[in-house]
């Protein structure tokens, strides 16, 4: 009896140590969660009038940038798929991997062979448990990105893009093979509760034109499938406005050259900032439903333990008394 | 006095923003000063390099820009940049450090020397 107590106390004790640890992941992804929303605020003067200018220049540079044109015999496309670094986040992890296996046999129905590119640790070892080559990865940031890592990301995919399947503009190094198409796959933060993965694809851009009133044409980029803040329709609508005729410092080719890669990694960066927001969002989730069940299993626990200290009382009491009786019978026998 | 608006962004987040009289840059192709009124202008700008806005209150701002671009209109300047720190943001010792670091002899350390430079420049000791 008194061994059972002690087993239930112990596991009251560490229920109670796991609950303080839930509690803190859970306090700290909800905190996560703000600065991750804050900050996809604050990069969105960046995006605004990056669009705004890309718009300008759309309608002064010839739209033949790498980057903007379709690959008819595109062989490989690249995929680039975010994931966190840590668990404990729920179906966080899988729901991203899930949709990447999707984008993958959709690509090879295509004829396209997808090379993976991977960022955080649990997609690296997903991965790797599998089998499955990653061309390269990144790990370490997937909480509290910052724009070195999305420049950084950005740079390697851009070059492998240029260098393309066939080395075509022979910038490749001998033997290494570049890609034709690059797609993303991440999870798009919709609201507190609700975080959807969503596979996208970065590039080649679809350029659309807009019948603008004055007789010069505006293009606008437009996002495959969703918005990262700036949207087609924000384009537009700014390049709708009285047109100015533009100088440009270098020609408008040369700064249009200069501008897609950047635009890339604004995009990119956009992207991270909210998987990292689902990320958080997730994580809290999870974070919530442990604490929840800790304060439940303590309950029951402390319940039981309660029940078998009673038992325990109750059977000490009636042993006393017994022994008691038995006293006064044999002293009224002799 | 004529004056424009001034807005300074970068990719993480808005910089500065408020009301000026005179902007110097450096494009990839030479020194651009922008008072009010200029026309309308979409510029690269260097690398790693030192912008610097007048405001309307005398006072003179110095940014270290990185990987910038320059939007302007008559009465509005845009600075887009993938990192900019104004001039009191900026760690000296870092910068130094950051230097001294820099191996010239790649292109990747050749960067890191000019951002450093820039740097230390915006920051006045150089």
């Amino acid at each position: 009896m008194a061994a059972q107590i002690r087993v239930l106390r112990r596991r009251i004790r560490s229920t109670q140590s796991i609950k303080k640890i839930t509690r803190a992941m859970e306090l700290i992804a909800t905190s996560r969660i703000a600065k991750a929303r804050a900050r996809v605020q604050q990069s969105r003067p960046y995006a605004e009038l990056m669009t705004s200018v890309l718009s300008e220049l759309a309608s002064n540079a010839a739209l033949d940038h790498p980057l903007l044109v379709e690959r008819p015999d595109a062989k490989r496309a690249a995929v680039l798929v975010v994931t966190s670094d840590r668990g404990q986040c729920g179906g966080y992890n899988a729901n991203v991997l899930k949709e990447t296996e999707q984008l993958r046999s959709l690509l090879r129905e295509q004829g396209k062979e997808p090379v993976l590119y991977v960022i955080g640790r649990k997609g690296v070892n997903y991965y790797r448990f599998r089998k499955q080559a990653v061309e390269a990865s990144w790990t370490g940031f997937s909480e509290q990105p910052e724009y070195v890592h999305a420049a950084e990301v950005a740079r390697t995919l851009v070059d492998a893009f240029m260098v393309g399947s066939d080395g075509r503009t022979g910038e490749g190094e001998d033997g290494v093979q570049g890609v034709d198409e690059l797609h993303l796959v991440f999870t798009q933060f919709r609201n507190m509760v609700s975080q959807t993965p969503q596979a996208r694809r970065m590039a080649p851009m679809e350029v659309e034109y807009v019948g603008a009133e004055s007789s010069i044409d505006a293009a606008s980029e437009t996002e495959t499938g969703g918005a990262t803040g700036v949207t087609a329709g924000e384009a537009r609508e700014q390049s709708s406005g009285p047109k100015a005729l533009y100088e440009f410092e270098p020609d408008a080719d040369e700064l249009f050259d200069a501008l897609l890669p950047k635009y890339v990694g604004a995009r990119l960066f956009a992207a991270l900032l909210d998987a990292a927001a689902s990320e958080s969002a997730n994580r809290q989730r999870a974070m919530k439903a442990a604490t929840d069940n800790a304060n439940e299993l303590i309950r029951t626990l402390t319940l039981e333990a309660n029940q078998a200290r009673q038992a325990q009382i109750t059977q000490e009491i009636s042993e006393i008394v017994g022994g008691a009786d038995a006293l006064v019978t044999a002293g009224s026998e002799s | 006095m004529a004056e424009m608006t001034v807005d300074l962004v970068s990719v993480e987040r808005k910089i500065w923003t408020g009301q000026a009289t005179f902007v110097l840059a450096r494009t990839t192709v030479g020194e651009i000063g922008i008072l009010p009124g200029h026309e309308p202008t979409l510029a690269q700008l260097e690398e790693a390099g030192v912008v610097r806005i007048d405001t309307t209150d005398g006072q003179s701002l110095t940014v270290a820009v990185h990987g910038g671009f320059l939007s302007v209109t008559p009465d509005h300047v845009s600075i887009l940049a993938e990192f900019a720190e104004l001039s009191e943001e900026i760690d000296v010792d870092r910068a130094r450090a950051a230097l001294d670091r820099a191996d010239g002899s790649d292109e990747s350390g050749a960067a890191a020397r000019a951002r450093a430079e820039a740097r230390l420049k915006a920051a006045g000791v150089q």
